[in-house]
């Protein structure tokens, strides 16, 4: 779980990239990819990492980095246009340069998903940590049992990915089910929430790492239906969204009880904040 | 080939129940199929079954005035179609259409209720099960209910 590849000499300073594409994926989450300025700048980063990306002039916000570890340039990095910065960050134009710190972070430990069976669980935007999971895992199918994904989303219109998904449900060796909380129009697909996927997946609960993403209600619902179900809680995998700045374990902001979920996390086994999640004024 | 006995005994609702009991309520099921577009029951008409899923999806609907139907949620293969079979007026309360072809053993509910009042036990395995799955579905309603997608009810930015 400890950080397994390499940061910037100097961790506080930005590195300039360009703006190589946006893409409006769906109406207010939108993907960056990133060309460095100089040229093989880019560094080795794992699922489930972050990088701190500078608008100038407006402000730095951390978001993980959603591309394949192996290839990583362009960087590529999944977001919600929901605060000054990524709204900001929305209008960038090819072209315009900001700046990226990082990777930091822990990453999702899929080298202890080896030989078991996988079942990943994203809720809405939570899709974008864990895509690099899906890249990491589809490159080196051989290596695990069955591989589950589940997707809940609030609409079908608020599907992410949905050219990936169709990919991968394309795939007789990998199970995806996307589910909607609402539907509308013609969708034909499952309606109700994530967690009612998991009874219906086919998975040994007892040979199983999860992975799991997405608000943190529903990572306390998926964890408990993923136990009910008879995974283990040092088995599911979690990742904690919070205020980070310095994004080295220094500045305090992100505490998160004993930890600091920038250095500490964002990939916390489940067992370590279970407790945590149950309290408001954490 | 499997029997409705051996298939119902092996589905997760009639989980331990005594063989006995499996006698009677195979007394009360049969083999069902429902094409893509159909609907199994309507909402407001007299609930007078219950289905295991084998196989499919059917989608839960009720009629919002002009918007035409909303799906509240699926059910899919494995799982338990129907309560209102249990509880008086007997009336299904929402409308189950059929979104891919399904198979299904439909148990009858009028059936399963007499032999439930002749036999206390059986009746209480009954209400015990269904209670459960009502749970399970309160709960995933609750979650539903939450919005938790949308940013200002705690879903994720990032």
């Amino acid at each position: 779980m400890n950080q397994t590849t390499s940061t910037l000499s100097d961790p506080m300073v930005p590195k300039l990239y360009r703006v190589q594409r946006l893409r409006h994926e769906i109406p207010d989450t939108f993907t960056l990819e990133l060309a460095p300025e100089e040229v093989g700048d880019i560094p080795p980063f794992a699922t489930g990492q972050f990088n701190m990306l500078y608008v100038f002039g407006v402000g730095e916000i951390p978001i993980s980095i959603s591309g394949d570890p192996a290839m990583r340039n362009p960087l590529v990095h999944t977001t919600r246009a929901v605060g000054t910065v990524s709204k900001a960050m929305r209008e960038l134009q090819v072209g315009d340069v900001i700046g990226v710190r990082g990777p930091f972070g822990t990453h999702w430990p899929i080298e202890q998903a080896v030989g078991k069976d996988v079942v990943i669980v994203a809720g809405g935007i939570g899709l974008a940590p864990l895509r690099s999971v899906m890249y990491r895992i589809t490159a080196q199918r051989e290596q695990y049992g069955k591989v589950v994904l589940l997707y809940g989303a609030r609409t079908p219109s608020d599907i992410l990915y949905r050219r990936e998904l169709a990919h991968w449900r394309a795939h007789f060796d990998l199970d995806v089910h996307v589910t909607v909380d609402r539907a509308t129009g013609t969708w034909r697909g499952s309606v109700g929430v994530v967690t009612r996927l998991i009874s219906r997946s086919p998975f040994d609960p007892l040979n199983t790492v999860a992975f799991v993403c997405g608000p943190e209600i529903m990572m306390r619902f998926t964890a408990a239906e993923l136990e009910k179900r008879g995974v283990a809680a040092e088995h599911i995998y979690v990742s904690m969204e919070r205020n980070m700045k310095c994004a080295v374990g220094m500045c305090g902001h992100c505490q998160y009880g004993p930890h600091f979920v920038c250095k500490d996390g964002p990939v916390f086994q489940y067992s370590h904040v279970q407790q945590m999640l149950l309290k408001a004024e954490i | 080939m499997q029997t409705l006995e051996a298939i119902l005994a092996e589905h997760p609702f009639f989980n331990g129940l005594e063989p006995r009991y499996m006698q009677i309520i195979t007394g009360c099921a049969s083999n069902v199929r429902f094409d893509a577009g159909s609907y199994i029951f309507r909402e407001g008409e007299e609930a007078t079954q219950f289905y295991i899923l084998r196989q499919g999806k059917v989608a839960l609907e009720t009629m919002a005035a002009q918007h035409g139907p909303i799906t509240i949620e699926t059910i899919e293969s494995g799982e338990v179609l129907g309560w209102s079979w249990l509880f008086a007026p007997y009336r299904w309360h929402f409308s189950a259409r059929v979104v891919q072809q399904t198979r299904a053993i439909a148990l009858d509910g009028k059936c399963l209720r007499a032999k439930g009042e002749a036999d206390h036990d059986l009746g209480y395995e009954l209400v015990k099960r269904v209670s459960h799955i009502m749970l399970e579905r309160l709960q995933a309603t609750r979650l539903q209910l939450l919005d938790m997608y949308d940013v200002r009810a705690g879903g994720r930015s990032r």
